[in-house]
């Protein structure tokens, strides 16, 4: 459905996409999962016929996006991250525009309109103006603009950021039944679970490129190995953690052992399997150290992030909060 | 439940009614927009209506003394006036044009026009154009119907063809440079800025407030060069009931100029400033 190749785009000195590909299969939820800054917002501007790309080739639904950008928007409908919205018009008003403007005839428009409003549950206030709107209405009047001309590809970008758990999961479901309808969808998060629970394939996007690619499960499966976490007190100090690691690494069956110094220097580690549990509070016992807290996980996207980029993916948002220049954010928003 | 992809009959939809058929609706959905903004913020229509007429009252009372034969044709300074007023009031309002559309770009509305499938996005500028056009001519005709009242004249009904033909050639032409400049600048901030600085020199060097022969030599120079004198004059001409084109209406320090002259010129400061800001608009909208 989508086939991205080799996009550059640079603002200025920035760099923003260096060199992405991207397959998407018809049919599919497929999610792109990455720190802010990674490039998903590049991405799914260029294929949505935004932005222009400095090299490279956009494919939509067998259509040249940057050769016949007019047929491409026929078939995408696109939720933008940050929510424009007409304040003085209501709901209804600017789905009517947004009908127009895909050149809809005003009965078929008005029976969408009205199919829309009463799937997405907005009845009561769909005929007050926008600017009385929560961010979950907004978010709302977004989607349904974005699927009145029944698209075959629906992108959105950071669809749940900052909504409520309910407005979260209205959404969730949303789209699980447009897929299940045919409809391919494309969506960005930073949010792991947001991708774990929706994509059926996904990709990792840092530092403008994919660095990982698959179904979920695969990519977990690939890392291979369980995950433990291990505090022998609630605070440890630097020097304890340290005498724990060397402890644990030579106990058979563990692969990797690392002090995690942003939760209070607790240990992770990588074991092939849950079998090595007694034997590492056996070398505990002995040392006569204590356990405070013991848990064992299958390996999750995040670690599937760690071994790609060597951080986590909290990390990496904590990495680059505050290093994004306000003037290039406008800069790269307008036109 | 959402329907099924259906996309086919979403573009049978779209073959049925032809480009041109699209490029209305696209349109008049555009300009529907900008008319209910206006509506229901109606400030902006009351302040645009009233602010002329308390031009056309005090600034018409200030000169009401001066005597009639200073003027042009012997006319009253509130006749004289009013042509002047008209003007620079569909002048701002049609430098104001790019406004909305500065803030459709700030606030990303943009992207939402034009991530949908316009047959051509020139229908973002013929929105403007035709909302601009249509409150420009109310503001003028409130103005003309209030200086009626004042007791300074009415055009008839040949001369009511000329303002608002001169009118038309003069709100597009800053339409489009309006336009261009939302386009241009980077923000609302730099393009109000540039509304104000643009605004009242070129109302005071023309000859919307005083004729030519009260100017300085130099401010006689600007006011003969600056557009605006030529809307001025042949609606000044048909306020004193004059129809005649080919008199001469401006004489200029370059030369006498006649209505034909005046009109030729703002067509060609219509057509140049279209010429100038369309690779800039097919830049920014391609």
């Amino acid at each position: 459905m989508i086939e991205l190749k080799q996009l550059e785009k640079s603002y200025g000195t920035v760099q923003a996409l260096k060199g992405l590909s991207l397959n998407v299969p018809r049919g599919s939820l497929y999610g792109l999962l990455g720190p802010n800054g990674a490039g998903k917002t590049t991405t799914l501007r260029i294929l949505c016929t935004l932005l222009a790309p400095d090299s490279g080739t956009v494919s939509v639904a067998g259509l040249d996006a940057l050769s016949d950008p007019r047929a491409v928007r026929l078939e995408l409908g696109y939720v933008a991250q940050e929510v424009a919205i007409d304040k003085i018009l209501t709901g209804r008003e600017l789905l009517q525009l947004q009908g127009d403007l895909y050149h809809l005839r005003s009965s078929d428009r008005d029976e969408r309109i009205a199919e829309l409003i009463d799937r997405l549950g907005m009845e009561t206030w769909i005929d007050r103006r926008c600017g009385t709107y929560s961010g979950g209405m907004r978010r709302r009047i977004d989607l349904a603009s974005g699927l009145l001309h029944q698209p075959q590809l629906l992108v959105l970008d950071e669809p749940t950021v900052g909504l409520d758990i309910e407005s979260r999961s209205a959404i969730w479901q949303l789209l699980r039944e447009l897929r299940a309808n045919g409809t391919t969808v494309l969506l960005s998060s930073h949010y792991l679970e947001e991708v774990e629970a929706l994509a059926d394939r996904m990709a990792i996007i840092d530092d403008g490129r994919v660095i990982a690619e698959g179904t979920p499960d695969l990519l977990k499966q690939q890392l291979g190995g369980d995950r433990v976490t291990l505090r022998v007190r609630e605070f440890s100090d630097a020097s304890e953690a340290e005498q724990v690691r060397q402890l644990l690494e030579g106990v058979d069956g563990v692969c990797q052992v690392v002090v995690n110094r942003a939760q209070g220097f607790s240990l992770n580690l990588v074991v092939e399997s849950e079998q090595v549990l007694p034997r590492l509070r056996e070398q505990l016992d002995g040392a006569q150290l204590p356990v405070f807290a013991l848990s064992h996980s299958r390996p999750s996207l995040d670690d599937v992030y760690l071994q790609a980029t060597g951080q986590t993916l909290m990390d990496a948002e904590l990495a680059v909060a505050g290093q994004r220049d306000a003037k290039l954010e406008r800069k790269k928003a307008m036109r | 439940m959402i329907s099924p992809v259906a996309t086919v009959t979403t573009r049978a939809a779209e073959q049925d009614q032809g480009p041109l058929a699209d490029l209305v609706q696209e349109t008049m959905a555009l300009t529907r927009r900008l008319f209910l903004q206006l509506l229901r913020r109606p400030s902006t229509l009351i302040a645009g209506i009233l602010q002329p007429l308390i031009w056309l009252l005090l600034f018409g009372a200030l000169f009401s003394n001066a005597p009639e034969s200073l003027l042009p044709g012997g006319m009253s300074y509130g006749r004289f006036l009013g042509a002047g007023v008209i003007v620079f009031t569909a002048f701002s309002g049609a430098l104001n044009a790019g406004l909305p559309v500065m803030f459709d770009r700030e606030f990303g509305f943009l992207n939402r026009l034009l991530v949908a499938p316009l047959r051509s996005r020139n229908s973002i500028v013929f929105a403007s154009v035709i909302y601009i056009t249509s409150l420009s001519l109310l503001q003028s005709l409130a103005i003309m119907g209030t200086a009626a009242l004042l007791g300074y004249g009415w055009p008839g009904v040949a001369g009511l063809v000329l303002v608002i033909f001169t009118l038309l050639l003069l709100v597009f032409a800053f339409t489009a440079l309006s336009l261009g400049l939302a386009f241009a600048l980077p923000g609302h901030i730099e393009l109000i800025a540039v509304i104000f600085v643009a605004n009242l020199p070129l109302l005071f060097a023309s000859t919307a407030l005083a004729p030519l022969s009260f100017m300085p030599v130099w401010l006689g120079w600007l006011a003969a060069l600056n557009p605006l004198t030529f809307a001025i004059e042949p609606i000044r001409a048909a306020y004193g009931g004059s129809l005649d084109l080919g008199a001469v209406l401006l004489d200029a320090p370059y030369g006498s100029v006649s209505g034909y002259g005046c009109l030729t010129v703002l067509l060609v400061v219509t057509i140049g400033l279209f010429l100038m800001i369309r690779p800039l608009l097919n830049r920014k909208l391609a």
